[in-house]
């Protein structure tokens, strides 16, 4: 509790130093993260991030040093090439997209993996250390490293930020961009060099195993609550920065552990929950109101039948089993009982020993969903020219979505028609 | 003998995989392959926690599990909550790989695992690893007969499901339509995934699993358009790797796992440039060769 209140209040001028790093790293991966999600393009990050590893090791190789400046270069240098190599593949051999990531992915991941144990078996100095590129330490960002990388993330806002017009146009509609002359080729220059470098100053905090989850994540959690891009942007930075400064927290209090999971867990939190319960996206909202229109439907198919039996026996008033709703419709016994429960709590139905009868309510309800729907045939078959035989099932999917405006614009449109292609009755008030 | 253990269990490894893998790139779910490999890893260490042993069937049973449930993650986040499937596999395995470097960090006093075995293995030690049963008799590496049950479980199943493997593979509405239920196909080849992965993990680490799944049977896919063939020449080029693989390591003294790997990469590379069919190389040279037309030759034989 202590650490907690000491790290938070931000005293001491390293914690503010690792914090503002840490922030600005994940912030910068996940707005252009949102650029590559937009663009279907999420495991691509993924590939970009595994293959920075042999760079580092090579730069370190050359210069022996841990300088930052010469680290991200080899960084930028080998992810540049696993994304003109993947591109290569994929265009000039049959080898899909997907198999492509993976085969450059791994392969550079070996290959990084392979220096990665010779420098450390050769026991060259200063080489501990250059491990924890692989989960990241984010406590490590003080000094030179924080000035580097913090110059580069706020590079890569600012390019996003005059390029954003440029940069919406590709990630929406390459097409369109194309026809109307734009220099596509370089602007998606632009964003690759842009992945590269947010990878590259990422894995400081998170390490390249789990790079692509400060692109991908952050930028699939914000999808979830808005379709405006800006708001898309600033809400996945924004979860960004939470779990970076989540990060630079873990590393404070418990230096021994990798810092990058933990990141990605926080990131992950955040995502998994909105997918569930993001307003109007949310899975549970979604299947929430999927149900309720089921709901709807059912109960309106339920009073259709009563109100058909009562007008075939010219009886509204008549007491009906539950069985014979069957012969019309077919439902399953537990969407019956459901619909028969739910329609007498409405006060639809009223229910007398075993028999069932409508209200005035429910029959007024009924009434309406009939009319559509014969309303509705009779509309295929005057506007659309389908043959009576045909138009039934249509209308039977539709009676359930018409709204009252489109009511009233039907029946004018077709005169208030007496009878629908069937010659059944048309029922108003 | 040692380097005989090693050779042996990697071609058992590249073997496994890569028969798996050629399924897996001509669905084009590679990338699923990959999301598997990595979320496995939370089911190990579970299981390990609660047998406290590495060679249980807990803790074939703990990933299959996790495998399972990843691929379902997947499509449920895609199907459910509408979010395009690359980003689906990556918000999936990223953060179940990640729960499972956080267990092996705070458990790490009871989980015999760490984090560089969890990405690069230690196929190294697996001649010492020995099997000794209870009256002292020394049986061997216990890898070598973990992978070798693997193996022969991974080829029963697909000698004895070839031929729904295939229709599912090639032609999913074909095999609806005959009856074949591609779900379940999808799920029990998903299953085998999580299984020879999880048993792979201890020689291979996590991610370069993923090397061999994917890089002998796309190498495969070059050399051939014939499935059997490609089976075939996935496993041949496995045996290869394996071999390869631990001299490169040996000769540069580093990561087995990791060199082999690069191997798999390099005769990915020879297989792009020089495949007889769609070779780089093969193809621009066969461009500068005058072309021998055959309706010339059917002209002239016409005429005469």
């Amino acid at each position: 509790m202590d650490n907690f209140v000491t790290f938070f209040s931000f005293q001491d001028p390293n914690i503010r130093y690792v914090v503002f790093g840490s922030v600005l790293l994940a912030s910068s991966a996940a707005i252009v993260g949102t650029f590559i999600f937009l663009k279907k393009k999420a495991l691509v990050g993924d590939a970009v991030a595994h293959s920075v590893l042999p760079g580092i090791c090579v730069a370190f190789l050359i210069a022996e040093t841990k300088n930052p400046f010469i680290l991200v270069l080899g960084a930028f240098v080998s992810g540049w090439i696993s994304l003109v190599l993947l591109d290569y593949i994929v265009a000039k051999s049959k080898i899909k997209e997907d198999t492509a990531i993976g085969l450059i992915l791994s392969v550079f991941f070996g290959l990084g993996i392979l220096m990665l144990t010779i420098i450390q078996h050769s026991g060259m100095a200063g080489q501990s250390g250059l491990d924890s590129f692989l989960f990241g330490k984010a406590a490590a960002l003080v000094g030179n490293d924080l000035v580097v990388f913090s110059s580069i993330s706020i590079l890569i806002m600012a390019v996003v930020f005059i390029l954003f017009k440029e940069l919406r146009l590709i990630a929406f509609d390459t097409n369109f961009a194309v026809a109307i002359g734009f220099p596509v080729r370089s602007i998606e220059l632009v964003l690759t060099t842009l992945t590269v470098l947010a990878v590259v100053v990422g894995i400081q905090a998170v390490g390249v195993v789990l790079m692509a989850a400060m692109l991908i994540t952050p930028a699939a959690a914000a999808r979830f609550w808005t379709d405006k891009l800006p708001v898309m942007l600033l809400l996945a930075a924004i979860f960004g920065a939470i779990s970076g400064v989540f990060g630079a927290y873990i590393s404070y209090v418990a230096p021994a552990m990798p810092t990058g999971p933990w990141i990605v867990m926080v990131i992950s939190f955040i995502a998994i929950s909105s997918f569930f319960f993001a307003p109007t996206k949310g899975i549970v909202i979604k299947s929430l109101l999927q149900r309720r229109f089921r709901m709807k439907i059912l109960e309106e198919n339920i009073l259709k039948i009563f109100f058909r039996i009562g007008e075939e026996n010219k009886d509204f008033k008549k007491h009906i089993q539950a069985k014979e709703l069957q012969k019309y419709k077919h439902f399953s016994e537990g969407d019956l009982k459901r619909g028969l429960r739910r329609l007498r709590r409405q006060g639809f139905i009223e229910k007398t020993g075993s028999l069932y009868q409508q209200t005035i309510a429910g029959n007024n309800k009924g009434k309406r969903v009939v009319k559509l729907h014969r309303l509705w045939e009779v509309y295929l078959m005057q506007y659309l020219r389908i043959a009576p035989d045909h138009v039934h099932e249509d209308a039977e999917s539709i009676e359930h979505i018409i709204t009252p405006e489109i009511e009233k614009e039907l029946e004018e449109k077709l005169n208030f028609p007496q009878h629908d292609p069937h010659q059944s009755q048309i029922p108003y008030q | 003998m040692d380097t005989i253990y090693i050779i042996i269990t990697g071609s058992l490894v590249a073997i496994s995989c890569g028969l798996l893998g050629c399924y897996l790139i001509l669905r084009k779910m590679a990338m699923v392959g990959d999301a598997i490999s990595h979320a496995v890893l939370p089911g190990i260490v579970i299981a390990f926690l609660l047998s406290g042993s590495r060679d249980s069937a807990f803790m074939l049973l703990g990933a299959g599990i996790l495998g399972i449930f990843t691929t379902f993650l997947i499509e449920f986040f895609h199907t459910k909550g509408n979010l395009q499937t690359d980003a689906s596999i990556g918000v999936t395995f990223t953060w179940l790989f990640a729960l499972g470097v956080i267990l092996i960090s705070v458990f790490a006093g009871e989980v015999d695992l760490d984090q560089d075995c969890v990405l690069y293995g230690e196929i190294a030690y697996v001649p010492i690893d020995l099997w000794i049963l209870d009256d002292g008799t020394i049986m061997g590496p216990r890898v070598l007969y973990i992978m070798g049950v693997v193996f022969c479980v991974i080829l029963a199943f697909i000698m004895l499901a070839y031929k729904e493997l295939y229709i599912t593979t090639f032609d999913p509405s074909f095999a609806v339509a005959m009856g074949v239920s591609t779900t379940l196909w999808h799920y029990m080849l998903m299953g085998a995934v999580s299984l020879t992965t999880v048993a792979s993990f201890e020689s291979v680490g996590a991610i370069l699993v993923v090397a061999f799944l994917i890089a002998p049977p796309a190498t495969a896919y070059l050399l051939t358009e014939d499935f059997k063939k490609m089976l075939w020449i996935t496993a041949f080029i496995g045996v290869l790797t394996a071999i390869g693989g631990y001299y490169l390591a040996v000769w540069l003294d580093g990561s087995i796992a990791g060199a082999m790997s690069v191997v798999a990469g390099l005769l990915f590379a020879l297989a792009f440039l020089f495949s007889p069919q769609d070779g780089i190389i093969t193809k621009k040279f066969k461009q500068m060769k005058p072309p021998v037309l055959e309706t010339d030759q059917s002209i002239a034989e016409m005429i005469s």
